[in-house]
């Protein structure tokens, strides 16, 4: 399958990318793990007259442990996420969705960066790090800014970054959650997209929740947070009455389409059972 | 960055050097080839397969650095300076590796188009752990579509080699 030809620039340092990106604009694609911008390229979809490859930014693959936060190199492979020891300790919730992504192959090239900037509802790992209260660095020639990752998505592969910005860091704050969860439910055990999915995080006290998140993937035109959800379970004894009632919330505040993949009725009716499967292994299990 | 050369017609191409088996190769390659057709049209190591060329069958896998990746999603630029293992680079000394012995005692072999995929996806499984169960076998080779429906063989295959039970040429 041809790819067609492009300028390539391979940058050595963030700045050195900056620079690349603010001269060149909307002319410039960057690439990191290129299993979606080849893809793109080679079905047609994608032509840039320039690529900017990520490559030698090892600095931007680095996972590790600050005060106050974890933080993960925009360009940490899947896999990398999967294996980690700081992550599976802290947060195991993240390598296990990272593990659902794809095949080993696939995972062991795409980035974390790369499938949040693409901004497709399906992406495994948005979810469950907008339940981990997750935030974002966006690097540019003109300085650099951080959002929460709930904030970056507005549409169905539309997100709010700028052009000539990177996604350089992700960042998730130290935090009182006491469990964690993605729950994913695809075609076929591997290498699948999602038909729906729920992430959640979970503040267990005594036998009420104290704070929640829920947060759905495949359920809507972006990842979406179910707020209604979420309130219905605060302060209130836990129970799996509780817990169906809140999925059911959740089913109601999705909006799935039908695709080759699953009918909108039928997703809507995954996501009740997700978001309840969810929140129970959460409560019972921590971060899982 | 890999240094560019421009010839006279205005074409720019790369000078990269390519770790493969064990064997530099310094050569050219446009910003847009794909590491799987060099490895096949310039360097004639044929073994590695085109399919699905869009990262879905696993018949492109190689190791790149000892890590299984489908080469139809590598650009050969980004490839520069790392260390790639196809399945030329599997048997040693002239024997065939543990896995590829244990796949024909297995008949794990049917038309062998995704066989070299399976070889590499299996080999990188048993050096980061010698000791898989079946699912975790399963799940490395997820990425290797075998559409002969051969997967029961080969799974045995690659169990048998973790557990030391191949003979060798015992067909």
């Amino acid at each position: 399958m041809y790819v067609p030809d492009f300028e390539y620039h391979a940058p050595n340092t963030v700045a050195e990318a900056c620079a690349i990106l603010a001269e060149l604009g909307d002319r410039a694609t960057v690439l990191a793990g290129g299993t979606d911008v080849l893809h793109k390229m080679k079905v047609g979809k994608l032509a840039p007259e320039h690529l900017v490859s990520l490559k030698n930014l090892d600095e931007l693959r680095e996972i590790r442990e600050e005060p106050g936060r974890v933080v993960i190199g925009a360009l940490a492979s899947h896999n990398q996420i999967y294996t980690s020891q700081l992550l599976q300790r802290r947060y195991l919730s993240l390598p296990m969705a990272a593990h659902t992504m794809a095949s080993n192959q696939i995972c062991n090239l795409g980035t974390v960066g790369g499938n949040i900037v693409n901004g497709v509802p399906s992406a495994d790992l948005p979810p469950i790090l907008i339940a981990l209260d997750a935030s974002i660095r966006l690097t540019s020639a003109k300085g650099e800014r951080t959002m929460p990752l709930e904030d970056f998505f507005w549409g169905s592969a539309q997100t709010r970054m700028e052009p000539g910005e990177i996604l350089t860091e992700i960042s998730i704050p130290d935090q009182q959650t006491t469990g964690s969860t993605y729950l994913k439910f695809g075609l076929r055990r591997s290498g699948a997209l999602a038909v729906a999915a729920a992430a959640v995080s979970v503040q267990v006290s005594g036998d009420t929740l104290h704070a929640v998140r829920i947060v759905l993937a495949s359920a809507a035109p972006t990842v979406l947070r179910v707020a209604d959800a979420e309130r219905s379970l605060i302060g209130r004894r836990i129970d799996d009455e509780l817990l169906a009632e809140a999925g059911q919330f959740a089913a109601q505040a999705s909006r799935p389409r039908d695709s080759i993949r699953g009918s909108a009725e039928y997703r809507k009716n995954l996501v009740g059972v997700l978001t309840k499967r969810a929140l129970k292994k959460a409560i019972d299990e921590g971060h899982a | 960055m890999a240094q560019a050369i421009t010839d006279k017609d205005g074409v720019k191409r790369y000078l990269i050097t390519l770790n493969v088996n064990g064997d530099a190769h310094t050569i050219l390659v446009k910003g847009n080839a794909i590491l799987t057709n060099v490895l096949r049209d310039q360097l004639d190591l044929t073994g590695t397969k085109k399919g699905c060329e869009l990262g879905d069958c696993g018949s492109c896998t190689v190791l790149l650095d000892g890590k299984p990746v489908d080469s139809c999603l590598v650009l050969a630029v980004e490839a520069d300076g790392r260390q790639i293992t196809t399945i030329e680079g599997v048997m040693e000394n002239g024997r065939l590796d543990a896995i590829q012995q244990s796949m024909i005692n297995h008949a794990a072999v049917q038309c062998g188009y995704c066989t070299p995929g399976m070889v590499l996806s299996a080999k990188a499984l048993l050096t980061r752990n010698p000791h898989p169960n079946e699912q975790e076998v399963r799940e490395a080779i997820s990425g290797n579509l075998c559409r002969c429906t051969g997967y029961v063989h080969i799974v045995e295959a690659v169990l048998a080699t973790a557990q030391g039970r191949v003979t060798p040429d015992d067909h």
